[in-house]
């Protein structure tokens, strides 16, 4: 680089460019950012047991037969290892997704005093397991 | 006060423009005692071991905002975290991720400082009034709505916290979208409208995954992604009250 002269005379170096560090491989930098990408990568988990349960409304439009074989499909050794590990994925999701909700809402003043963000999860976690467990029993009571 | 008698490694990186092309890491041994933050020891190495270092600093009491780094991979004020914490090293010092390292621990402010001015940090009264008319009054409550937000520091700990800031510059950041909830949920303000355009852009709120780790390591219990996030409510509100009849609202998309 030349360098030039000011109006007082006085020689200088024009100024280096400030020094812009990659990104590439951040989210492996800190455990907070990977407790990130565990939240990011386990929507798959949601998307493809939507997936499953979008082919089976499908197949129930098919008639019977179809339905059935989706059904039996559903009872293979894969399709239950594979739901295992959707289940999983699930409660991640949920975990992560409920320990970040209280810095995506407004505050919530009940009282005078504003609820907590220990509550706002606690709620959360209480809702997710009434419904889950409401869900299973209707299950259950339908193949009753 | 007692003399020192145990040493720490500190590793730094240092990047000296004119010297090298990219960073790299030195180690200075540093003798410390109980009382020393590091950046004492950053004192210490530039007084009596490497004049060459540069570094920011001020007030040395967390209010300034100035001595911001990376200490062992997370953004810290250096003044208010200690040698005796980290131990037994060594301690690794680095600029703030995710800006332009300008020289050794000094990084490029001056994007963030237009950022900063471009929300209009500062009341805009709704109505104008004479001083005999008096202050302008607030309850606890409407306090209470902006006095975390109120505590900012401009230290950029936040932004070096934040990895889609990282991955584009031009996001408006969760420091300055903070100050800017700060001042448009100010009971006393009236500078909304100015402020929608920069909160709506896609360099806005709208840049914000949620990743939430700007509000743990900012080190005046601000907490900016609360700010933006529910900000994304209200810049959805925003975008379809303008379908609505006799609707004020005059943003652009």
């Amino acid at each position: 680089m030349q360098s030039k002269t000011t109006g007082n005379g006085v020689r200088r170096n024009p100024p280096h460019p400030p020094y812009v560090r990659p990104m590439a491989g951040w989210w492996a930098r800190n455990p907070f950012f990977v407790r990130y990408m565990v939240r990011e990568v386990t929507a798959v988990a949601v998307w493809v047991y939507a997936l499953v349960l979008s082919c089976g409304v499908l197949r129930l439009s098919q008639g019977e037969a179809a339905w059935n074989g989706w059904l039996s499909a559903m009872q293979s050794r894969a399709s239950i290892v594979l739901h295992l590990v959707l289940l999983l994925g699930m409660v991640l999701h949920v975990h992560s997704w409920f320990e970040i909700m209280p810095k995506t809402m407004a505050p919530i003043i009940v009282g005078g005093e504003r609820v907590s963000a220990q509550r706002i999860q606690r709620t959360g976690w209480t809702v997710a397991v009434v419904v889950t467990v409401a869900v299973l029993l209707l299950a259950v009571w339908s193949q009753s | 006060m007692a003399e020192p008698t145990r040493m720490i490694e500190i590793q730094m990186l240092r990047y000296r423009p004119e010297q090298e092309s990219e960073p790299i890491w030195q180690s200075y041994q540093v003798p410390f005692t109980e009382d020393m933050s590091v950046l004492q020891g950053l004192q210490y190495i530039k007084d009596d071991i490497d004049g060459t270092l540069s570094f920011r600093w001020s007030c040395r009491m967390a209010i300034c905002g100035s001595c911001g780094m990376m200490i062992n991979r997370k953004p810290s004020l250096s003044c208010q975290t200690f040698l005796r914490d980290l131990l037994p090293g060594p301690v690794k010092v680095e600029a703030l991720d995710h800006l332009p390292i300008e020289r050794d621990l000094v990084v490029s402010v001056e994007p963030f400082v237009k950022k900063l001015e471009g929300i209009k940090p500062y009341i805009i009264p709704k109505e104008e009034r004479a001083l005999s008319e008096g202050e302008y009054l607030q309850t606890p409550a409407q306090l209470e709505k902006i006095e975390q937000f109120s505590s900012c520091i401009n230290c950029m700990l936040c932004y070096a916290a934040c990895p889609q800031f990282g991955l584009n510059p031009d996001f408006t950041g969760p420091g300055v979208l903070a100050l800017l909830h700060r001042y448009n949920a100010d009971s006393r303000d009236g500078g909304r409208e100015q402020r929608m355009e920069i909160l709506n852009a896609e360099e806005g709120v709208w840049s914000c995954t949620a990743v939430g780790y700007c509000s743990e390591v900012c080190p005046k219990g601000v907490d900016p992604a609360n700010a933006v996030n529910q900000n994304k409510v209200n810049s959805a509100l925003d975008y379809f009250i303008r379908f609505l009849p006799n609707s004020q609202s005059k943003k652009g998309a």
